[in-house]
C-alpha cells in the first residue's frame, strides 16, 4: 500500500504512519510545519525495516488552495498512491471556543469545511485510478450533541455524515471510505484534559485503524470499548443529557 | 434577567432546583513515582520538548524512578511529561550511533533494534524508561562491571537550560554540564535530545547460566566469579532467612548467544499480564514474603542450570507483569539501593544483610550485583563494590530503618541511589556524598536561581518550594 498521511507528524497520525512504514508500506507525509516534517521523516526512516527514505510536503489545513499541489507532489514522489489518511485537525475546549468566536470559526472551518475539501481532492484522485482507501479521523464527539464537545463535536458530526455518504455513493466504485472515531486518546492534543476510563494510547489506535483498513471497514471506534460507550450515550434521553456533564 | 436567574425562579416555583451543572469536581491531580506515594501536581505531556520546557521546573519520562526524583517540589511547578516526544532523528547502521528525542522509550528501542542486531549499551531492570531518564539516572545494568553506566555511551546531549537557552553539550563541549547531567537527576537542565552508541549483538538470544547458592559467602564468591567469566551478572538474595541460610539465593550470569547457538527464530513476544487490582496493604507481610522467597528459591530445583533465554525474561523479569507495584497496596513502597565499596569487602555485605534482617525491612525483592569502577557522572551512583537493592513497603518504622541503613552505609563509605530514594535525610546524604559540593557548584553555575528543582532536590539539597 502507498499511503499519504496528512497530519502524520504528531499524535495518532504519527502512530499510523509508523505502523504503515514498519510493515513495509511506502508513506508520504503532509503537515503544516517543515521542521516537524523533517524530523518525522527521519523517524519513519529509522522505523522502516529497509531504512527507506520518506518524502514530505507542507500542507496546511488553513490553506485549502494548497491541497491539490500537495497531493500532486505526493503522487509524483510515491509514483501513484492508493491510500489517503487524514488525521490533521485542531482542537480546543468548549470553554475556550465559547470565549473566542474567532477560534470557533477557525475550528469548524478547518475541522469540517477544509477537511471535506481535502477529502474531495483525494477522492477524485483515488477514483480516477479505480479506488483505494480514504481513511479520515472523525471523533466519537460527532455521535451525539454533548456539553463538553458541543462545537468541536458538531464539526465532527458533519464530517462523519459526509464520510458515511461517500461510502454509500462510491463503495461500488472501489473506494473504501473509513470513518475513524477515536474515543479519548492520550496525545498532546488532549494533554490538558483528565483522561476518562477507557482512554486509549496512540499506538493502540494506529493498530486498530490499519487493521480496519485491511479489512475494508467503513466505521471504527477505537479503543473498541467506545462503541459500547457511545451506544449508551446515543440512547440516553434528552432530559438525562441535560443533567449529566459528559 | 440572566438565564440562570430565570431557571432559579422557575425552579423555586416548582420546588428544589435540580442543579444541571452538578458535575463532581475532579480530584486534585497527583503525580507519583513507581513507589506509588503521590504528591499534588500534574505533568504537561508534549511532543515538542523545545516549546514546552521553556519555564519548566522538571522533566519526567515514564515515572519509573521509585521515589520523588520525578515529582514537583511545589504543586505549581511546571513538570513536562516527555514520553510523547519519542522520535528517532538518525540512526547509522554502520556505527550504531542513535540520536533521538528524550522521550523515546527503551521498550521501543528494543522492539525496533534487537531484530536488526543492535541493543542499548546498558539497560536497567525495566524497559519502561525513556532515554532522558536513562541519562538523568545514569542507569547501570547487569554489565556494569564491563561496560559501566549508560552515560559512558552517550556522545552528546541537546539541552534546555535554566536561563531558557538551548545548547548542545558533550565530553568536549561544556563537559562540566555534560557530566553533571549524566546522573544529575534532571537538575542542570532539560534533556531534549540524546545521542548514544548502540552495541552490536551476535543474536537476539542470551545464553544464561544460573546457580542456586546456599549462603552469603558462597554467594559473594560466585558473584565475583561470574563477573570475571561473563559480561552480565546479578543475583537474587533471600534476605528473610536467617542463620546458616542467610544470604541464600540464585546467581545469574549471561552473555549474548552466538549465531550458532541461537535458534533460527526470533524470540516470541511474551503475553503481557496487568496486575489487576491494588492489593490490600496486609497482603504482602513477613509471612507471605517468606513463603514467596522459599518457593522462589526452590523453584530453581537443580543446583545449576544453563540455556538460552529471550532478552525480556533475562533483563526485565518484572516487566512481564504490568503495574506490579500494585502488589504493595495503597500504602506504597520504596526501594533501598546502596553500594558498598570493594575495600569494605564481604564482611560489610554480611553485616549489612544482618542489619537488614534485624531491622525487619526486607521484602521478596532483593537484588545484589557486582559493580565496576565509578563513571564520570558527577553524581552517578555506582562505584566499585557490591550493590544491594531491596524493596520495602511503607510502614510506620520505615524512616528509622532507612536512617539505620544509611548510617551503616556512611560508615562503610558507600552511597545510595537517588533514583530509588524517597526517605534519606539531607544530613545523611551530605555525609555519604563527598561529590555533593562539586554538584552544587555546577548548579550554581548553570542554574543560580534554582529554577530546576524536584521534590527530591527540595528534600536533599534544601531547594525552596
Amino acid at each position: 500500500m502507498k499511503s499519504i498521511v496528512f497530519g502524520g507528524t504528531s499524535g495518532m497520525g504519527r502512530a499510523v504512519a509508523r505502523r504503515l512504514v514498519e510493515r513495509g508500506d511506502a508513506v508520504f507525509l503532509l503537515a503544516n510545519d517543515e521542521a516537524e516534517l523533517q524530523r518525522s521523516a527521519a523517524d519513519l526512516k529509522a522505523h522502516s525495516p529497509t531504512q527507506a527514505e520518506v518524502g514530505y510536503a507542507v500542507c496546511d489545513l488553513a490553506k485549502p488552495e494548497g491541497f491539490a499541489a500537495a497531493l500532486d507532489a505526493a503522487d509524483a514522489a510515491l509514483g501513484g498512491f492508493d491510500a489517503v489518511v487524514v488525521t490533521a485537525a485542531i482542537f480546543a475546549s468548549q470553554e475556550a471556543l465559547e470565549a473566542d468566536i474567532e477560534l470557533c470559526r477557525k475550528l469548524v472551518t478547518f475541522d469540517y469545511a477544509h477537511t471535506l475539501v481535502f477529502c474531495e481532492h483525494a477522492r477524485k484522485r483515488l477514483l480516477a485510478r479505480g479506488g483505494g482507501w480514504l481513511t479520515v479521523f472523525s471523533s466519537v464527539a460527532g455521535d451525539r450533541g454533548r456539553k463538553p464537545v458541543a462545537i468541536y463535536g458538531s464539526a465532527k458530526a458533519g464530517l462523519s455524515i459526509y464520510l458515511e455518504a461517500m461510502d454509500h455513493k462510491y463503495h461500488a466504485a472501489g473506494l473504501n471510505v473509513l470513518c475513524v472515531k477515536p474515543g479519548f486518546v492520550k496525545t498532546a492534543m488532549t494533554a490538558g484534559l483528565k483522561p476518562p476510563p477507557f482512554a486509549g494510547e496512540p499506538d493502540q489506535v494506529a493498530r486498530d485503524v490499519v487493521r480496519a483498513m485491511d479489512k475494508r471497514k467503513s466505521v471504527i471506534y477505537t479503543p473498541g470499548m467506545w462503541r459500547l460507550v457511545m451506544l449508551v450515550i446515543r440512547a440516553l434521553p434528552r432530559f438525562v443529557m441535560r443533567k449529566i456533564g459528559f | 434577567m440572566s438565564g440562570a436567574q430565570h431557571l432559579e425562579r422557575v425552579a423555586a416555583a416548582r420546588g428544589p432546583l435540580v442543579e444541571a451543572e452538578a458535575v463532581p469536581s475532579a480530584p486534585a491531580a497527583e503525580l507519583a513515582g513507581w513507589g506509588r506515594l503521590a504528591v499534588p501536581g500534574r505533568e504537561v505531556l508534549t511532543e515538542n520538548l523545545e516549546l514546552t520546557t521553556a519555564g519548566a521546573a522538571l522533566s519526567r519520562g515514564l515515572g519509573r524512578s521509585y521515589g520523588d526524583s520525578s515529582l514537583p517540589a511545589s504543586p505549581e511547578d511546571k513538570v513536562v511529561g516527555t514520553r510523547l516526544a519519542n522520535r528517532i532523528l538518525s540512526f547509522d547502521e554502520a556505527s550504531g550511533v542513535l540520536r533521538a528525542e528524550a522521550g523515546l522509550s527503551l521498550a521501543e528501542m528494543n522492539r525496533l533494534f534487537i531484530p536488526r542486531g543492535w541493543f542499548t549499551p546498558v539497560t536497567p531492570g525495566t524497559k519502561f524508561v525513556t532515554l532522558g531518564g536513562m541519562v538523568a539516572s545514569d542507569v547501570h545494568g547487569k554489565n556494569h562491571h564491563v561496560d559501566g553506566c549508560f552515560g559512558a555511551h552517550v556522545r552528546s546531549l541537546r539541552m534546555r537550560l535554566a536561563d531558557d537557552s538551548i545548547v548542545e553539550c558533550s565530553p568536549t563541549q561544556d563537559p562540566d554540564l555534560f557530566y553533571g547531567t549524566i546522573g544529575g537527576m534532571g537538575l542542570l537542565g532539560h534533556v531534549l535530545e540524546v545521542e548514544c552508541v548502540l552495541k552490536r549483538i551476535s543474536s537476539p538470544w542470551l545464553w544464561m547460566e544460573s546457580e542456586r547458592v546456599g549462603g552469603l559467602d558462597e554467594f559473594l564468591a560466585s558473584l565475583q566469579r561470574a563477573a570475571h567469566g561473563f559480561p552480565m551478572s546479578m543475583g537474587w538474595i533471600d534476605c528473610l532467612s536467617r542463620g546458616r541460610r542467610m544470604g541464600r539465593g540464585i546467581m545469574m550470569a549471561g552473555r549474548w548467544a552466538t549465531p550458532e547457538e541461537a535458534p533460527p527464530a526470533a524470540p516470541a513476544l511474551a503475553k503481557k499480564i496487568t496486575f489487576p487490582v491494588v492489593l490490600p496493604n496486609f497482603a504482602l507481610n513477613p509471612v507471605t514474603a517468606s513463603l514467596f522467597n522459599t518457593a522462589y528459591y526452590w523453584k530453581h530445583l537443580r543446583r545449576k542450570a544453563a540455556g538460552l533465554v529471550a532478552p525480556d525474561p533475562f533483563f526485565y523479569p518484572l516487566d512481564a507483569i504490568l503495574d506490579w507495584n500494585r502488589a504493595y497496596g495503597s500504602r506504597g513502597f520504596t526501594q533501598y539501593q546502596c553500594v558498598l565499596p570493594r575495600a569494605a569487602g564481604a564482611p560489610a555485605v554480611r553485616e549489612f544483610m544482618q542489619l537488614l534482617t534485624k531491622l525487619g525491612g526486607a521484602s521478596p525483592l532483593c537484588v545484589i550485583k557486582d559493580c565496576g569502577p565509578e563513571g564520570k557522572g558527577v553524581l552517578s551512583f555506582p562505584l566499585e563494590g557490591t550493590s544491594i537493592a531491596v524493596d520495602m513497603a511503607v510502614a510506620p518504622g520505615l524512616q528509622g530503618i532507612i536512617d539505620n541503613l544509611n548510617e551503616f552505609v556512611i560508615a562503610a563509605k558507600g552511597r545510595i541511589y537517588l533514583t530509588k530514594d524517597r526517605f534519606t535525610r539531607a544530613d545523611h546524604f551530605e555525609a555519604m556524598e563527598p561529590r555533593l559540593p562539586a554538584f552544587m557548584a555546577l548548579r550554581e553555575k548553570w542554574d543560580p536561581k534554582r529554577r530546576l528543582r524536584s521534590a527530591q532536590s527540595k528534600r536533599l539539597f534544601g531547594d525552596t518550594a
